[in-house]
């Protein structure tokens, strides 16, 4: 069994309630933040714990932490982004549903870290029910002496709000959710100056993942050091993932970072293997905006090693064999899936939630949905796979923000990797209609690359 | 001392200028001036905030300053980047920067209808010149392209979407030179719009300068539209004492022999208004006694507008009189008798809306 640190406590009942929470342990790193360490010494504890964003970017918290402008007389802000509107990830949701407490001890010892008497929670709008679940626990812990003026006789004020989201995608993007919350269009802005400096508000502002923040928390009960020993390398600690797709068991779970993809989708404890019998075909690792893997790529990387859940195992060999960790949600596709299906599935979104402000994204995830669909209803032509190539390579890269990259990444890891069945597509477009192309050559093993 | 303020070094295709701290790259580009300009299709010097959406001024950054040479990962938009000391910049000399260029002009160009030839931005328009310069010949593109319908904004202005490249200028204009914002940005993405709220009219006395910062064809003044080509109008610089004391008065006369067609403010270069005018002076002075003429203005940025810009032009002598000793030509044919539409005494400027053969009939009937 692996070690659970935002979990463990999942399965008790009521455990989304005030009293059971604080029955519980909880609150326990609040007080001993508030109580005995200066926000230096949480910083100390954060930078030591190794955690990184776990958003998509896998950037150093502490770093993150440590960047934020500190002018007199200017207030700073903490927003939690919860705006978790990637295909395939859906663990901030568990999190904020069951445990709200443990995100709010985690925003109580972040804002005091980082200087912040206002906390904003920005959360997607089409998670309707989970504001009042959230408001509740607020209002709850506001009774119990843990928010408001002066908490735990520590000089320190703190005030938590919910804003809902109207449902954008884009507006997970920390600008964008910044340009929302202050009530304008959810257009990303352009960097620098970055959020630490001018954020909300023109304010020094820090934006983090849900997760992010509630893993403060057992950072802090177990300390830094000992956040540090799980996971291998600089993946330390926990990670939620949310797995689905074609797998016996999808749902939430949390892993130490120091398992084998192989072994999170065939053991028992996690996803539980792929029903009927079929076989693995590909599997997108941390959300839709992560390039796809064939199944011969996922369990071993190019250099022939055991590719593990971690930050760098699943990115090893770049764009051309690896692909990320993300958001933590995992995709897996079985044999009977099509992948040109899945990447117009992906490219509709994309084309959908682009915000419009620059050219390449507003203009270019149109066109490769336009393509997309045509190669999918038999209509292709063998010319248009070059040309989503070359559009794909146009937007990356060349956008305000990365959503223009997370739209051209699926797409180009499509074709780089499953370019036959592109064709077949193409070649074959009435059969293609009456079937899948199944499995082929993705699980045959793969010729190890020798460094030359 | 204060104002003596240490200037960064900036080299921009290994020209080397020294500019402020705090400029932008296309700024100190255009201190340098030429061909290493990058072109800007949402960048207005005058509007604050504006820029970085169009892509069209990416550039490749090869050194970021003498304190920290190392490049840039990704090629930049140098409207919205300032310069740091000793920092290098390749502009036309990066194919990958004059690649890039090359697919923004693409993907700008895939849902413009390329109406060219019934557009009356066609002559001055920037989506043109930049197509020009770094689009290709042929398109790619084989679907249908995304169209709107056309909304009259008021009495003068005419939006149409289609055209649109949403370069943001306009909502930038009318947020920060007229009293109340009015209009923006509907929906998202590919299909997102300029709009006003319920298709509201645009009414306060500045909002007319929306047409000239739009880059291309989609705000167009209706007190102008199908009367005439830009390229065979005449600008002259002119001016009026105007009542509105945010309007600076100075403009352009677009005429045709005695009539004024239309009324700009004037532009530099870059195609950026030197100064705001109001929509009296626009929209309402179309006579050219209202007017002080200076003299012909030259127009650097739109070649064709510039092939009749009128400077030092030498009318040919009359001849026929004096051949025929005196005696003025017969007319075999006097042209107003067989045309309907070419009575002399309608001037086309002042014609409501597009000229229509129903406006040259006399009390209801079209002269025989």
């Amino acid at each position: 069994m692996g070690r659970k640190l935002l979990l463990d406590k999942a399965h008790i009942p009521g455990i989304r309630y005030y009293d059971t929470y604080k029955g519980n342990g909880g609150y326990a790193a609040a007080e001993k933040a508030l109580k005995g360490m200066t926000p230096d010494q949480v910083l100390d504890e954060v930078k030591k714990s190794g955690l990184r964003g776990r958003g998509g970017a896998g950037f150093p918290t502490g770093m993150k932490w440590s960047f934020i402008a500190k002018p007199e007389g200017v207030p700073r802000y903490l927003v939690c982004n919860a705006d978790e509107s990637e295909p395939g990830t859906f663990k901030d949701r568990y999190l904020m549903e069951f445990i709200p407490h443990a995100l709010i001890e985690g925003l109580i010892i972040s804002s005091y870290t980082l200087g912040a008497n206002t906390c904003y929670i920005y959360i997607r709008g089409e998670y309707a029910w989970i504001p009042e679940i959230l408001e509740e626990a607020i209002a709850d812990a506001k009774k119990n002496g843990w928010l408001g003026k002066n908490i735990l006789g520590s000089g320190f004020d703190l005030e938590i709000y919910v804003q809902r989201g109207a449902g954008a995608y884009i507006c997970g993007e920390e600008t964008a959710l910044i340009e929302s919350l202050e009530g304008k269009r959810g257009n990303p802005r352009i960097k620098p100056p970055f959020p630490a400096v001018k954020g909300l508000w023109q304010s020094p502002t820090v934006v983090n993942n849900v997760e992010t923040l509630a893993a403060v928390v057992p950072i802090l009960n177990i300390g830094g050091e000992e956040y540090a020993k799980i996971g291998i390398g600089k993946s330390t600690g926990t990670k939620l993932i949310s797995a689905c797709g074609n797998i016996n068991k999808p749902g939430v779970y949390e892993i130490e970072m120091n398992i084998s993809v192989e072994e999170f989708i065939y053991s028992e404890e996690y996803c539980g293997g792929i029903p009927n019998g079929k076989r693995l075909k590909a599997c997108i690792p941390g959300g839709s905006s992560v390039p796809i893997l064939p199944a011969n790529l996922l369990f071993k990387t190019a250099k022939g090693e055991t590719r593990m859940m971690t930050y760098e195992s699943l990115a090893d060999g770049g764009f051309l064999t690896g692909t990320a960790m993300g958001s933590g949600g995992f995709i897996v596709l079985d044999e009977d899936q099509c992948i040109v299906k899945n990447t117009l599935t992906f490219a509709r979104f994309y084309r959908h939630e682009s915000c419009g402000q620059c050219s390449p994204c507003r203009e270019g995830t149109g066109w490769m949905e336009k393509l997309l669909k045509n190669i999918d209803s038999g209509r292709g032509k063998m010319s248009d796979i070059d040309l989503l190539w070359d559009i794909q390579r146009k937007i990356e890269g060349n956008t305000i923000c990365p959503l223009g990259d997370a739209a051209a990444w699926p797409v180009a890891a499509a074709i780089r990797h499953f370019r036959d069945e592109f064709e077949w597509h193409i070649t074959h477009p009435e059969e293609a209609q009456a079937r899948n192309y199944g499995l082929a050559h993705y699980a045959d093993p793969r010729e190890i690359a020798v460094p030359a | 001392m204060a104002d003596e303020q240490k200037l960064f070094k900036v080299t921009i295709d290994n020209i080397t200028v020294e500019v402020a701290p705090g400029t932008t790259i296309l700024n100190a580009a255009r201190l340098i001036g030429g061909d290493i300009v990058p072109p800007a299709m949402c960048y207005y010097s005058k509007l604050q905030g504006s820029g970085g959406k169009c892509r069209t001024c990416l550039v490749k950054v090869t050194k970021g300053s003498e304190a920290d040479p190392r490049p840039m990962p990704k090629l930049v938009a140098s409207c919205r980047t300032t310069v740091m000391d000793g920092m290098e910049v390749a502009n036309i000399t990066s194919p990958e920067v004059v690649d890039a260029r090359k697919s923004i002009v693409e993907f700008l160009l895939i849902n413009h209808p390329l109406d060219c030839p019934v557009c009356d931005q066609a002559g001055e328009c920037h989506l043109q010149d930049l197509s020009y310069e770094h689009g290709v010949s042929a398109t790619r593109y084989e679907f249908k392209r995304r169209t709107f319908d056309k909304v009259d904004l008021g009495d003068h202005i005419k939006l149409h979407m289609t055209r649109c490249i949403l370069c943001y200028r306009c909502v930038f204009t009318a947020d920060q030179l007229t009293d109340k914002r009015e209009h923006g940005i509907l929906g998202r993405g590919d299909h997102s719009e300029i709009s006003t709220y319920i298709e509201q009219n645009l009414d306060n006395d500045f909002i007319g300068n929306v047409i000239d910062v739009c880059p291309v064809g989609a705000l167009t003044d209706k007190t102008f539209r199908f009367k005439n080509r830009v390229w065979f109008l005449k600008p002259v610089d002119a001016h009026r004492d105007c009542e509105n004391p945010k309007c600076c008065g100075k403009t352009v006369l677009w005429m045709r022999g005695d009539e004024v067609f239309r009324v700009t403010a004037r532009k530099d270069q870059y195609g950026e208004v030197e100064a705001y005018i109001c929509d009296t002076c626009r929209f309402e002075k179309k006579e050219t006694s209202d007017w002080v003429i200076e003299g012909p203005r030259k127009i650097n940025r739109h070649s064709v507008i510039s092939q009749g810009h009128y400077v030092g032009m030498v009318k040919p002598q009359e001849t026929i009189v004096k051949v025929m000793d005196g005696r003025a030509p017969k007319l075999l044919m006097d042209i107003h008798r067989v045309s309907e539409v070419n009575r002399p005494e309608i001037d086309l400027s002042k014609i409501e809306g597009p000229a229509h053969s129903d406006d040259f009939k006399i009390n209801g009937v079209h002269p025989q």
